[in-house]
């Protein structure tokens, strides 16, 4: 890409950066992004999800004042009330909408902790992010409620541009569930970065509900960082954006077990990515993956699961599964299981599926009576419970339930 | 009944109408209506039922739950109000119990990890439950041990009616000493060859398909 070119897509972020003050480590990280520029085709990460569109777009950062429409939006309609949230708008938290927890507060130092700082969109929201939802739950106590981190766009005239941040510790022994909620009207781009910090011992449920409007961008990395013996399950429901894209990274310790789940629809000619992590350092890891997948119309997604098995990582047992069911002719998945092991004693299995809807199974039920639309519909849900059953809370199942 | 290859399978899944079978020529009439021009659904919904020879795994559906939409959809055809949940469940309990299934199948997906023989036996118990009043039973016999035949059997003895029709495609007389039929047709390479009743099936089985004299098209 020619130096001009790069100069101009990135102009706006520089404007925006220049408008509003931040502190050193802010510029070092959005200095490095200009450097990098958005990655291309050329970078393996990014082969099948093209940039260019978010190029084009003409973002501004977000204004407070629209915070107070937020309420009439609909747009938190459905989702499970009387539990303890943070609501922002925009980006800009929104004290009238949310509800409290002693264990909650405005994250004041956005610096990421754990993630990999090398990474544009990482570099992006620790260039932005101002403030973000901070939940620290300290040793051994026990939040049985899940705890919802919602962030609402609502743009006005122009396409705007906010960088959710979120930091979940964990502390030893301890126990807590936390949903994070991406939820918006019109035009804009959301940049999210979560790390959850889970102690040894500790138990955490993680709930990734993303159901971004028909014409946002949506890019957001979830990194895990795993003590000892932990046990962290992940579930990522990715159901909106014209472009979304989720990378989750978990780094395991000894004894650790995680579980990275997810369900990905798409349709029209939205384009879903998602793009995962798990990395067994030490000895007597676990970590279980199964990606489902349902795409229609022109729609297209990616799946890329990574497991890394380093050499002291011995008795590791990972396990990966990719299942697509593809609704139409003319849309598309790519579908990559990537295993680097470098430890002998360990257990490691892969699997990717790619079909269509059974016609025998179509047939059956038709031939007891029940219509063709009913028959797809009921064979579509079924595929995708599998997913959704797993959350535990039922307010939340009935919530997932709707948009399948 | 009628030998390998005969078309026995073949017809039942026309008259269910399987879409991966072209009708090239003839015609399909029950009761006025021309079975061809039905989707499946609307063949379903106007009492024709098909228990499968190889009852199809429906993972992530679980009986309970395809029995209800099936019954409400064929009542609403039918212009009969939908069952409620308790009514529902009460027809299916008192079914289960003549095809002596467990009801914690009712829970289970559709035939996902059923026995062969409790697949057969939940053919049997959604033709009870759906109350069809043409229904075709292609093998439901094979494979099954003596006791599941019994109780398909059973089944099937319990649900001759009047008001119902039902065709059993057979290899085998075995099933015919617990079901008595009014009549059998013998099918050979797409035709009925020979028509009778019960003691047709007993002259099959003592001297084989081969050694039937039937009546061939040239023969007329």
């Amino acid at each position: 890409m020619p130096a001009e070119a790069v100069a101009r897509e990135l102009a706006l972020y520089l404007d925006a950066f220049e408008r509003t003050e931040h502190s050193e480590a802010q510029r070092a990280a959005f200095e490095r992004f200009l450097a990098a520029g958005f990655p291309d085709e050329h970078d393996e990460d990014w082969k099948f999800t093209s940039l260019k569109a978010l190029a084009r777009m003409n973002f501004e950062p977000a204004d407070p004042g629209y915070a107070a429409d937020a309420g009439e939006s609909g747009l938190l309609a459905g989702l499970p009330g009387k539990t303890p949230r943070m609501v922002f708008v925009n980006g800009f938290f929104a004290p009238f909408l949310s509800a409290g927890s002693a264990m909650l507060e405005n994250l004041r130092d956005v610096q990421p902790r754990y993630a990999d700082s090398s990474k544009p969109f990482i570099l992006l929201n620790a260039a932005f992010a101002d403030g973000g939802a901070l939940l620290r739950v300290p040793a051994r106590a026990v939040v049985e409620q899940p705890i919802y981190f919602i962030y609402l766009s609502i743009p006005g005239e122009r396409a705007t541009f906010s960088t959710p941040r979120n930091l979940v510790v964990v502390e030893e022994g301890a126990q807590a569930s936390i949903v994070e909620c991406y939820l918006g009207t019109g035009s804009y781009f959301t940049n999210a970065l979560t790390e959850i910090s889970a102690g040894d011992g500790a138990v955490v449920e993680h709930c990734k509900i993303q159901r971004e409007s028909e014409e946002a961008f949506h890019i957001s990395t979830v990194w895990i960082e795993q003590g000892r013996d932990s046990v962290v399950t992940s579930r990522n429901f990715a159901f909106g954006g014209a472009l979304a894209r989720t990378e989750i990274v978990a780094r395991l310790d000894q004894g650790s077990e995680c579980t990275l789940n997810g369900l990905y629809l798409a349709d029209g000619a939205r384009h879903v990515d998602t793009r995962t992590t798990i990395d067994h350092a030490k000895p007597h890891g676990t970590s279980h993956e199964l990606y489902k997948g349902i795409l229609d119309g022109r729609s297209s997604a990616v799946f890329n699961g990574k497991i890394l098995v380093r050499p002291d990582a011995q008795k590791t047992d990972a396990k990966q599964i990719n299942k697509n069911l593809v609704l139409s002719e003319e849309a598309t998945i790519n579908t990559k299981p990537q295993l680097e092991i470098f430890a002998d004693d360990v257990r490691c299995t892969h699997g990717a599926t790619v079909g269509q809807l059974d016609g025998e199974s179509i047939f059956y039920l038709r031939s007891r009576g029940i219509g063709i639309e009913e028959a797809r519909r009921m064979l579509i849900e079924a595929f995708a419970r599998e997913i959704i059953d797993g959350v535990k809370a039922a307010d939340l199942r009935e919530y997932l339930g709707r948009f399948l | 009944m009628g030998p390998n290859g005969s078309g026995k399978s073949t017809l039942a899944q026309v008259l269910a109408g399987r879409d991966t079978y072209v009708v090239t020529d003839g015609s399909v009439t029950f009761d006025g209506k021309n079975l061809l021009e039905m989707s499946p659904e609307d063949r379903a919904r106007d009492g024709v039922f098909m228990a499968f020879q190889y009852p199809v795994e429906i993972p992530g559906v679980s009986n309970l739950y395809f029995l209800k939409a099936a019954l409400n959809q064929i009542r609403k055809s039918r212009e009969l109000p939908e069952l409620d949940a308790m009514d529902f469940l009460n027809v299916v309990k008192e079914r289960m119990k003549l095809m002596e299934m467990d009801q914690a199948l009712l829970n289970r997906p559709v035939n996902a990890g059923f026995s062969g023989g409790e697949k057969k036996r939940n053919e049997i118990f959604q033709m009870a439950v759906l109350e069809p009043r043409l229904a075709i039973l292609d093998e439901t016999d094979s494979g099954l041990d003596i006791d599941a035949l019994k109780i398909v059997s059973r089944g099937v003895n319990a649900l001759r009616s009047p008001q119902r029709s039902m065709i059993l495609v057979t290899h085998y007389q075995r099933l015919l000493n617990y079901i008595q039929p009014d009549f059998v047709h013998v099918l050979s390479e797409g035709k009925i060859v020979r028509s009778g009743g019960k003691e047709l099936a007993l002259e099959l089985e003592e001297r084989g398909y081969a050694g039937l004299e039937w009546e061939t098209a040239d023969a007329r």
